[in-house]
């Protein structure tokens, strides 16, 4: 099947076969990381926009790399340098950007569903690059990339999400993705960050760490951020840590073959041990150097590029 | 003024218990019980074959956003609204720019009305200085001035003691209290329903127990002041169950429920679409489910509509940021007829009960009969048009409909207040 996605909002909405598509893609950019010329003439020509309104570094350093090495002229915009902190509204801050003759939007905004909205409003692709609580689709995407590569089909396998749910889109889109791959999923954490609310989107809710390990073959960790303490979400870093911390003892309780993961940026000491986090069985940096090839080729494929047609763009 | 002869209406009149085929007759602005030859000679006549007559609908919750907003709308351009949706008595409520907390305020709510309004528009005070909970605003002042109630609709008072004093202080003047029900410490950030469709979107939720709890709360103090105490625009199944417990023991509570409320759901957000952000938020089938029944047993009182409008540009925002509130006047007609009488089979007269004679007892207002003797307020609708829905083309200054580009069924035609043409097919007279 051909690629006809102009925007990528949600991993919600995409089939298999795309999120297939863009893994394939992903895997011919890949190769194309590891030669001495990184770069490639695809989006030769192009202008790519980052329109980032919330802080962030890897996703928007990812972003910057990933429309370099397709040969794309990239301009990166962060929330306090933008009209927005004038009064400008998103409509406007947009429709500029359009107007000046951007190819392509890549956008990261603390309100869930301003990528969607942006979509409707612009004549350009429009990517997500983290919207709320909502989703991060290529997150998602560079996750469960990662993944294949170490485990393979995904199908039956237990993959355990740790940590902030509620506030995380980083484990909205992750299912998604993992309930289309076939995965079984399952979250846990504190009641307080792991409603129950959850399992209408097919996941397995646990508050009991040892049962939700067990003979898991992957353990994303998510970042525990100390606002929620404040808010009353848990007691403490420490009693979060004692409750729910990845230590040796409990990364014994996971399939031995198992791979530890974590979107970053990571609090060592907190959510996992240092020495898991720098161990054999993470791939944490892999999935950094992932989130450029998936990032390429989600650019590419919205841009207009075919998934069978990378080897020619080389 | 000509007198005016409505023949071949249905007729329907909750508080008389009249539901017929005949004639309605209008004398100086007051309906009479019949007109002599000579009268009926030079009467305008109105045809209402296949059309609905009952008393002019009254809203005792509607934002017209003047002073201070007048940008969203105004007395004249809401007053019209209600008018097209055959609204003939409408409540304002006191959250604008300044707040109604002042006699000067109310005067000049009130000098704009008899200005501007082509219906009967009546202003209600806050309860607290600045709608900001902290101290009471000078409620004997404003009952002086002319408030018929007194609330901070859209910001709940959160100090139990003051909202205790308040119900004491207001009740030596008999003037009612409406509270927007919601604990404010649980609804930080919050901007739709908390649930599975929150979960989902990633969307701050507020929880049906931030309405719960006050109006808990309210029927407490109800029960202990004895003041009576309108519970706003209830959205959650378990406020419905409070309330049919406290009016079983006679508590002085009475309640509302909006047209939105009982037609949708959470599921409506899925598109982050901020027509249908409002507060409080759509709720669950479940929830929607037991307001219907509770508008059904009376342990809501009354239908209302919390029309709210806001410009385009303001609504055309990211989610989060939107403002709450949808218009209401011109469609709650039509949607209660759809979702109470056609879905829920309702007797006809009892919804029209639910927006007539039911609201403006509760705030006792002249309104809501077709007495002899009475005000001739009247809407005349037909029940079975199918019509398209153009929120643009309608009469509020503000287009923020959920039912913009909807065909709805049930036609408001004329619109009659003191024996005047208001409103007469489509056009404001």
């Amino acid at each position: 099947m051909p690629w006809t996605r102009r925007h990528l909002i949600t991993l919600e909405e995409l089939s298999l076969d795309e999120i297939n598509q863009i893994h394939a893609t992903a895997t011919a950019f890949k190769k194309i990381l590891g030669r001495s010329v990184k770069k490639v003439p695809a989006l030769r020509g192009k202008t790519i926009v980052n329109l980032f309104l919330e802080p962030s570094t890897r996703t928007r350093m990812a972003f910057d790399m990933a429309a370099k090495r397709l040969s794309a002229d990239v301009i990166s915009m962060d929330g306090s340098s933008s009209s927005t902190t004038k009064g400008e509204t998103l409509r406007d801050t947009a429709q500029n950007i359009e107007a000046l003759g951007a190819d392509l939007i890549v956008i990261r905004h603390a309100a869930a569903g301003s990528p969607l909205y942006l979509s409707k409003i612009l004549g350009i692709p429009v990517i997500n690059a983290g919207d709320g609580a909502h989703e991060h689709p290529t997150q998602g995407l560079l996750d469960t990339f990662t993944m294949r590569e170490h485990l393979g089909s995904l199908k039956g396998r237990k993959v355990v999400i740790l940590g902030d749910i509620l506030f995380s889109r980083v484990a909205r889109s992750n299912i998604h993705a993992l309930n289309k791959l076939g995965a079984n999923v399952t979250v846990v954490g504190p009641s307080t960050l792991v409603p129950h609310t959850l399992k209408a989107m097919g996941v397995t809710v646990s508050h009991d760490l040892r049962s939700a390990l067990a003979d898991a073959d992957v353990v994303m960790l998510l970042r525990i951020q100390h606002e929620r303490q404040s808010s009353g979400m848990f007691p403490s870093l420490g009693e979060y840590t004692s409750l729910f911390g990845l230590n040796k003892t409990r990364a014994g309780w996971l399939n031995p073959k198992a791979i530890i993961m974590h979107p970053g940026p990571i609090n060592r000491g907190v959510e996992i041990d240092s020495e898991l986090a720098d161990g054999e069985r993470s791939v944490i940096l892999e999935q950094v150097t992932n989130g450029i090839a998936v990032r390429m080729a989600v650019l590419y494929l919205c841009s207009g590029g075919q998934p069978e047609s990378v080897v020619s763009a080389e | 003024m000509p007198s005016l002869w409505i023949s071949n209406a249905r007729v329907i009149d909750p508080a008389a218990k009249r539901d017929s085929v005949g004639d309605l007759f209008i004398k100086d602005g007051k309906f009479v019980a019949s007109l002599s030859a000579a009268e009926l000679k030079k009467a305008k006549k109105i045809d209402a074959k296949g059309l609905v007559a009952c008393p002019g609908l009254v809203d005792i919750h509607v934002h017209f956003r003047e002073p201070g907003q007048m940008h969203k709308e105004t007395i004249e351009t809401g007053s019209r609204a209600a008018a097209a949706g055959g609204f003939t008595s409408v409540v304002c409520m006191p959250n604008t720019a300044p707040v109604a907390d002042t006699a000067g305020t109310i005067q000049q709510i009130k000098d704009s009305i008899a200005r501007t309004a082509c219906i009967k528009v009546y202003p209600t005070g806050c309860i607290t200085v600045g709608m900001k909970g902290q101290a009471l605003a000078p409620i004997g002042s404003l009952k002086r001035a002319g408030v018929i109630a007194i609330t901070d609709d859209g910001d709940c008072v959160q100090s139990n003691e003051l909202m205790r004093r308040a119900c004491e202080y207001a009740k030596m003047f008999d003037l009612p209290l409406m509270d927007h029900c919601q604990d404010h410490s649980m609804t930080v950030g919050a901007v739709m329903n908390e649930g599975v469709v929150s979960t989902r979107l990633g969307l701050k939720g507020w929880p049906n127990a931030a309405e719960d709890i006050i109006v808990a709360r309210n029927v407490v103090l109800a029960t202990y002041t004895g003041a009576h105490i309108h519970m706003q625009h209830i959205s959650s199944k378990n406020s419905v169950e409070i309330l049919r417990r406290a009016k079983a023991r006679g508590v002085p509570v009475s309640a509302e429920a909006t047209p939105h409320h009982i037609a949708l759901t959470d599921e409506a957000l899925g598109t982050y679409d901020t027509h249908f952000k409002m507060n409080p938020p759509l709720r669950t089938e479940e929830d929607r489910v037991a307001i219907i029944e509770g508008l059904r047993d009376g342990t809501l009182d009354i239908l209302a509509t919390d029309h709210a409008p806001h410009t385009d540009y303001e609504k055309d925002k990211e989610f989060d940021y939107a403002p709450n509130g949808i218009l209401g006047l011109e469609t709650a007609l039509p949607i209660s007829l759809e979702i109470l009488v056609r879905k829920n089979k309702f007797k006809l007269p009892y919804v029209i009960d639910l927006l007539t004679r039911k609201p403006a007892n509760l705030l006792k207002l002249e309104a809501g009969t077709l007495a002899v003797g009475a005000p001739a307020d009247v809407c005349l609708f037909d029940p079975d048009e199918k019509w398209l829905y153009d929120a643009k083309a309608g009469f509020s200054k503000s287009s923020n409909s959920p039912w913009h580009g909807q065909t709805l069924q049930g036609r408001v035609k004329t619109t009659i207040v003191d024996g005047k043409v208001v409103f007469n097919h489509g056009k404001i007279s």
